[in-house]
């Protein structure tokens, strides 16, 4: 039953991707991708990564999507038909075709999917599932990683998004004072 | 022999479709010229590599790392969703970065379509060296 979810939300993805690939209106990409996360989110609930599917369902499909409309509202929702020549459009199909193609050979070395005998499963993951209850007293593995076992990592997590956070606004409240335009006091328009 | 490239084809089947999924997404960011089509492309990229890690980190009749009373419990490895617990949120902050750029470069050259923001590019260069614009040609 598990398997078989896993290679059913799989096969949506995929087409949810080509989807994706073909339609030229954003406003339906945009949409697309967000069932697109919502997918994705259900397939981590299978692959036993609960965290991951409530953290990507409530980021990706729901703030990612609203910025993306943001944006949207401010730029339009038309993507042009391309215009380039054949061997442009080639080019990047081979590119991704061979790259796929190489990725695909990599696969063949990888250790066969949801085999308990895989080595990235023991040493440090077993110290984790064993001590990780006497350690910090959270049931919840994940969760003691994340905010103990790693908690400086964490950390600098918060100051990526606070940097994000200060360029979106460097980038956008910049442009509502050029916008104002000429009524700018002096001293701004030297400082640019 | 049949069961034996079966059992390979279910082994490999969500590494498969993360590659896929990853070129898909390469393929939209390098192919299409509006900037918030390739941005949703980045997105699936980023996605896909999700997936792999918690492929990675999936077995078979496992539960989620949630630690239980019964001792015979197996679970899935929590490691992998611990990085991309981080990723995620790294990802959505360089995401709105991207959205705010495009505005921004809406804002400055009036489209977000890459050819017409090279031509604008192209004709502020002829204006200010107008001798590389004779030496193009017409």
């Amino acid at each position: 039953m598990e398997t078989a979810t896993d290679i059913v939300l799989l096969a949506l993805l995929a087409a949810t991707a080509v989807g994706l690939v073909r339609i030229r209106n954003l406003f339906a990409v945009v949409m697309l991708a967000g069932i697109y996360s919502l997918l994705s989110a259900g397939l981590f609930t299978v692959l036993d990564a609960v965290d991951v599917a409530f953290t990507e369902a409530a980021v990706g499909a729901g703030i990612s999507t609203v910025l993306f409309l943001g944006a949207l509202a401010l730029v339009g929702h038309r993507e042009k038909k391309p215009t380039r020549t054949g061997r442009m459009q080639v080019l990047p199909l081979a590119v991704v075709l061979i790259t796929g193609a190489a990725l695909v050979y990599g696969t063949m070395d990888l250790p066969p999917f949801g085999d308990a005998a895989n080595p990235v499963h023991h040493r440090v993951a077993d110290h984790y599932l064993e001590e990780t209850y006497h350690e910090i007293g959270v049931p919840n593995v994940v969760t003691a990683v994340l905010a103990s076992y790693r908690g400086y990592d964490t950390m600098g997590e918060t100051t990526v998004v606070f940097a994000a956070a200060v360029g979106v606004m460097l980038l956008l409240g910049g442009g509502a004072r050029r916008r104002r335009g000429g009524a700018a006091p002096a001293s701004e328009s030297e400082s640019e | 022999m049949m069961s034996e490239l079966l059992s390979q084809v279910v082994g490999s089947y969500n590494y498969w479709i993360v590659v896929f999924l990853m070129m898909t997404g390469f393929y939209i960011l390098i192919s299409r010229g509006n900037l918030i089509k390739k941005l949703v492309g980045l997105n699936v990229f980023q996605t896909s590599v999700f997936m792999l890690y918690i492929s990675l980190g999936k077995i078979t009749g496992g539960t989620a790392p949630i630690l239980v009373d019964d001792p015979e419990a197996l679970y899935s490895n929590p490691l992998p969703h611990v990085l991309i617990l981080t990723a995620i949120v790294v990802g959505i902050a360089t995401t709105s970065v991207g959205l705010a750029l495009a505005v921004r470069i809406k804002e400055a050259y009036g489209t977000v379509e890459e050819d017409e923001i090279n031509e604008i590019e192209a004709g502020i260069d002829d204006r200010r060296a107008p001798g590389r614009a004779a030496l193009r040609g017409p």
